[in-house]
């Protein structure tokens, strides 16, 4: 990928953020948007922008970034074009930590995220383990399967525990697993980069043995990777950082799937230069997506992760027409 | 040097090699052929360590290939399987550099080492396009680009040849030659006899999982042994130009005895 490109891709972001905080309820102009960080802007102005809508852009941002990233190294290590952090029981482990944590009132303590994260991690770890007993060497294929299965496992339990929650709590339950950013806040995003970057550098390190992992089992290991775990740590990587997103923002389904897919028809080809694409792909999208939840029905929010599954859609039908003639 | 020593092979209840001992020198370029489903792949899946042998071992010189780690087993020995689909296309040149990935560590790629690779395995008219807008014949001489640019000791191919056309295949045995000329172990596996009878110093020929025969092309391509492993009658002439055993496949009206 050129460097033009590269700076259009930033460039584009930049953009996104700034949309982002002048549009709303209450426009702030572009030029106003800036001067909040000179000091010299309306206190209104200072308030809306500091405190409610960069905070939410930026964790916004990360959650895109995060996920296309995450989307990219899992297709790429277990060759298939469908793989994302959400089939492979990231969500499903997340959504049960979710309900729970609200059907027994963790939500009042701020415990949510916590609980998404542990039950994201529980459920990638069983998945590994299956994987791991069922072949000697967890193959792709291993991983795949074994994924769907605890994601439906945890499909179901959402539903039996949604089915036993109180009214209100079942409607808060559901709107958090259909994502959002609206309560975004400074530390809360701190905390996401500070956990996101040294991941994602992680996995982006991994690079070109992504690359060979690509290749296929047979010319990966004649290429001298070890395919069974370099396979499974990707995938562990990857899972923490979708988890991550999850605990932030809820359910954003899509970006992990669609975004490398758009990476690559930008030309970006290799790991080393797909990885931080699909990064700087998706937290454009994510920021775009964002703008569309709040402003539809303003000044009520529509769910982020329904957002980008509208717009997902009808792209991935583009890319399989493309595909098939 | 590569050399298989009593290699098992078993796939469940199927044993599909059943003790082979054979070695492909330095030097040397050894052919290692036979019927469909006698072994030959399952002999390379060994060398990779892909399956768990069932016993026996394979050597890279005085090393046992099961104690090395995958890199470094990868600086001995430069594999192309038989069948390879990237998952997403990449450019030609990005993919040929992949055969640099277990030396990572040390000297950087250069573009001229992947130019050299690809000129060598005359793919460099293809050098600029991506993986998914070659011909089957510029495939297999792209993934032979990788394994030069891998640049080994020993290279085992798997069918280099299939799907390339008789100029594409004779200029592959020509480069296989010039490899193992170099001094490097090369050891091929393929259906294409005649060629092997041209170019190989060694024809190992297996069935049904055992080295049915092995030495110089003059020594296994003999008319009866040929005729009992394929289960085909073939008759054997002199190729004029070179003296080296030529194969004829007779007409038959007769089934194949076995497969």
């Amino acid at each position: 990928m050129s460097l033009s490109r590269w700076l259009a891709l930033g460039a584009a972001l930049l953009l996104a953020i700034a949309l982002a905080v002048s549009v709303g309820t209450v426009t702030v102009p572009l030029r106003e948007v800036f001067s909040v960080f000179t000091d010299d802007a309306s206190p209104l102005a200072e308030q809306v922008v500091w405190q409610l809508r960069l905070p939410r852009a930026v964790l916004a941002a990360c959650v895109g970034a995060g996920l296309g990233l995450a989307g990219a190294a899992l297709q790429g290590a277990l060759r298939n074009a469908l793989a994302e952090p959400y089939l492979l029981g990231v969500s499903g482990g997340a959504a049960v930590g979710g309900v729970v944590a609200y059907a027994v009132g963790l939500t009042a303590l701020g415990l949510l995220p916590v609980a998404a994260f542990l039950g994201a991690l529980a459920a990638v770890s069983v998945v590994v383990a299956i994987a791991r007993v069922a072949g000697g060497r967890a193959d792709a294929r291993l991983l795949v399967m074994s994924g769907v299965v605890v994601g439906a496992g945890a499909n179901a339990a959402v539903m039996v525990a949604l089915a036993n929650v109180p009214p209100d709590r079942a409607r808060g339950a559901l709107w958090w697993m259909m994502g959002s950013a609206a309560d975004a806040t400074w530390p809360q995003v701190g905390w996401l980069v500070v956990y996101l970057v040294p991941t994602m550098l992680w996995l982006w390190r991994d690079g070109r043995t992504l690359d060979v992992l690509a290749l296929g089992d047979e010319p990966a290991a004649a290429l001298g990777a070890d395919v069974a775990s370099a396979s499974r740590r990707v995938f562990l990587l990857a899972s923490l950082v979708a988890a991550a997103t999850v605990a932030a923002a809820g359910l954003v389904g899509f970006v992990g799937l669609v975004v490398p897919h758009l990476s690559r028809s930008l030309g970006a080809r290799v790991h080393r230069v797909l990885l931080p694409a699909s990064a700087l792909v998706g937290a454009t999208v994510v920021v775009l997506a964002d703008i569309i939840a709040r402003t539809v029905a303003s000044p009520a929010d529509i769910p982020l992760g329904a957002v980008t599954a509208l717009v997902g859609v009808p792209f991935f039908l583009l890319r399989i027409r493309r595909v098939t003639t | 040097m590569i050399r298989f020593e009593g290699v098992r092979v078993r796939y469940g209840a199927v044993e599909a090699v059943r003790g082979v001992d054979f070695e492909a020198p330095a030097g040397r370029l050894t052919a290692l052929v036979g019927p469909n489903g006698s072994g030959k792949s399952s002999c390379v899946r060994a060398l990779l360590a892909r399956d768990a042998t069932a016993g026996g071992d394979v050597w890279l010189g005085t090393t046992r290939v099961a104690s090395l780690a995958e890199r470094a087993r990868a600086r001995c020995v430069a594999v192309v399987p038989q069948r390879e689909t990237p998952a997403f296309p990449m450019p030609v040149r990005e993919f040929v550099a992949l055969g640099r990935f277990p030396w990572d560590d040390a000297a950087p790629v250069t573009a001229r080492h992947v130019d050299a690779a690809l000129d060598r395995a005359g793919a460099l008219s293809v050098a600029d396009r991506s993986t998914d807008a070659v011909s089957g014949g510029e495939w297999q001489r792209v993934r032979m680009a990788r394994a030069l640019a891998q640049d080994t000791p020993a290279i085992v191919l798997d069918e280099p040849t299939a799907f390339l056309d008789i100029a594409h295949e004779m200029a592959a045995f020509e480069l296989l030659r010039a490899l193992a000329d170099e001094g490097r172990a090369v050891l091929v596996v393929t259906h294409q006899l005649n060629l092997v009878a041209r170019f190989a110093d060694t024809v190992v020929l297996l069935h049904d999982g055992r080295v049915a025969a092995s030495g110089t092309p003059d020594v296994v391509m003999t008319g009866p042994t040929l005729e009992r492993v394929y289960g085909w009658p073939i008759v054997v002439s002199r190729d004029p130009a070179v003296g080296a055993p030529m194969l004829i496949p007779l007409r038959s009206s007769r089934t194949p005895t076995s497969g």
